[in-house]
């Protein structure tokens, strides 16, 4: 089933495109894998799939639910705010600098919208936060808060966060870039593991060899477009493009 | 005229200063909020109504400002106001003008706050004022302690201005009994209650800066 799909997306800003027709779909329990060298739209395109950004044009579908459709002039127009409401609910988002709530507790971060958002019960929240501490092996750091932590551990929190409101989708940008290269490991590790557990996953990130491994499927972005799509295999050993090749050399001192 | 039946005057007188302070404070800080969301709405008419509100109020002297309130309705209007509006008009005119200045204050705290907070709360599905209510505004409250208690120690000294519409605070006392008397001594006595309403209000409000430091 396709679980998210995007078509022809277009995204400018001040007259420059960002995005140039991007098309693209993710399968229940696959894993996409998003690179490129810096400045070619990889967060812009996650952003515009969040709704942080408005897009000019094109399509996207979440679970066979239009956001945004395409009018006869070419004129992206969104649901209403009641259905992007329940559209919001099926993705989440974990920031490259996490963007935790700084004023509240590990476990308040994370169960925070699960009650204020879903109506959620508050022992059941309580519950669903400390297995997923637990999980992230954070469960002695319930009543820390966001500045008393390492930022691998501040990470790990912002993915329990996501997870708690149980998305069918969870989207990263470049989530290892904030951190000091000896705690990306224990971020890629907990990615790995949801992997593992067929979370729905799509993934921006400069770790070839992370996503090679854990991906189903690599998109290589260049220039707001995709140059390149395929099985890891494909696209890191055997690329076609000449951009992909020149990029993914870069890695291979 | 002996020391103690200054002391009790000027008590009375103190405590009328001290509801200036406190119902300034009451109404101004929420107004103040209110103003700030005008400043920075997104309809270009309202934000510049009060761009020209916080421009004239901050602009011109409060004392100015009291006297236009409290002759306002009979010299333009016409009306005449019954006899406790000397301290209502006290309070509203002190009320407006702070409401100005807490404005900016919130406005600049609520400009300071990182995009991202926003972002993440909008992902997380909150609505917005959940986002402004739960998210924002308590980290801005905590950024924007200084300048409040600036403005509040301020404030403080102002509530003298009251004597401006002959308001039976503790300034006008301390000036009928010292030219009465013509003596230095209720200016002092005045100065040092003066100076201990300060005393209080800095030891408080660092007491809540405080609390609010478990989280950076
Ligand atoms: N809010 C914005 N306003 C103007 N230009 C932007 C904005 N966001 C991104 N861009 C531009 O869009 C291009 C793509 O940026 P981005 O999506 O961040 O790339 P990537 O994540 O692949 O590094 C860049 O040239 C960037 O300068
Ligand atoms: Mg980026």
């Amino acid at each position: 089933m396709k679980l998210f799909e995007i078509k022809n997306l277009k995204k400018s800003f001040n007259d420059v495109e960002v995005i140039r027709d991007i098309s693209l779909s993710v399968e229940q329990g696959q894993v996409v894998a998003i690179i490129g060298p810096s400045g070619s739209g990889k967060s812009t395109l996650l952003r515009c799939a969040t709704m942080l950004e408005r897009i000019d044009s094109g399509e996207i579908i979440y679970l066979g639910e239009h956001a945004v459709k395409t009018d006869e002039d070419g004129k992206a127009v969104y649901a209403s705010p009641n259905s992007l409401k329940k559209i919001q609910s099926y993705f989440g988002l974990v920031f490259q600098n996490f963007n935790l709530f700084p004023h509240y507790s590990v476990i308040k971060n994370i169960i925070d919208a699960p009650i204020t958002v879903k109506k959620m019960d508050r022992e059941e929240a309580y519950e669903i936060g400390r297995s997923l501490l637990r999980k992230m092996g954070l469960e002695d750091k319930e009543n820390a808060y966001p500045y008393q932590l390492s930022g691998g551990q501040q990470q790990r929190v912002s993915i329990a966060r996501a997870l708690a409101l149980n998305p069918k989708i969870l989207f990263f940008d470049e989530p290892t870039s904030a951190l000091d290269p000896e705690l990306t490991g224990e971020i890629l590790k907990v990615i790995r593991d949801l992997a593992k557990e067929h979370m729905t996953m799509v993934i921006v990130t400069h770790e070839m060899n992370f996503a090679r491994d854990v991906a189903d499927h690599i998109i290589f972005m260049d220039g707001g477009v995709i140059a390149e799509e395929g099985a890891p295999e494909e696209i890191m050993l055997n690329p076609k493009n000449e951009r992909t090749k020149l990029f993914l050399g870069k890695f291979r001192e | 005229m002996n020391l103690s039946v200054l002391i009790s005057e000027l008590t009375s007188g103190m405590l009328v200063s001290v509801a200036i302070f406190t119902l300034t404070l009451l109404f101004s800080l929420p107004l103040g909020l209110l103003v700030a969301f005008g400043r920075m709405s997104k309809n270009w008419l309202i934000r510049w109504f009060f761009k020209i509100y916080i421009s004239i109020l901050r602009g011109t002297p409060l004392i100015l400002q009291l006297m236009v309130v409290y002759f306002g309705p009979y010299f333009i209007f016409g009306i005449q106001m019954p006899r406790n509006y000397r301290f209502i008009a006290v309070i509203i005119g002190f009320v407006l003008n702070y409401a100005a200045y807490f404005a900016e204050i919130y406005r600049s705290g609520i400009e300071s706050m990182p995009i991202g907070q926003y972002e993440a709360a909008k992902v997380l599905g909150y609505s917005k004022s959940q986002t402004f209510f739960k998210i924002i505004l308590p980290q801005v409250i905590k950024r924007i302690l200084p300048p409040v208690t600036n403005e509040a120690i301020t404030l403080i000294k102002d509530t003298s201005l009251a004597f401006v519409i002959s308001v039976q605070e503790m300034f006008t006392i301390a000036r009928a009994f010292a030219s009465a008397q013509a003596s230095m001594i209720p200016f002092v006595v005045a100065g040092v209650f003066y100076y201990v309403f300060n005393f209080v209000v800095a030891y408080t409000m660092e007491w809540i800066e405080k609390k609010l430091n478990y989280y950076r």
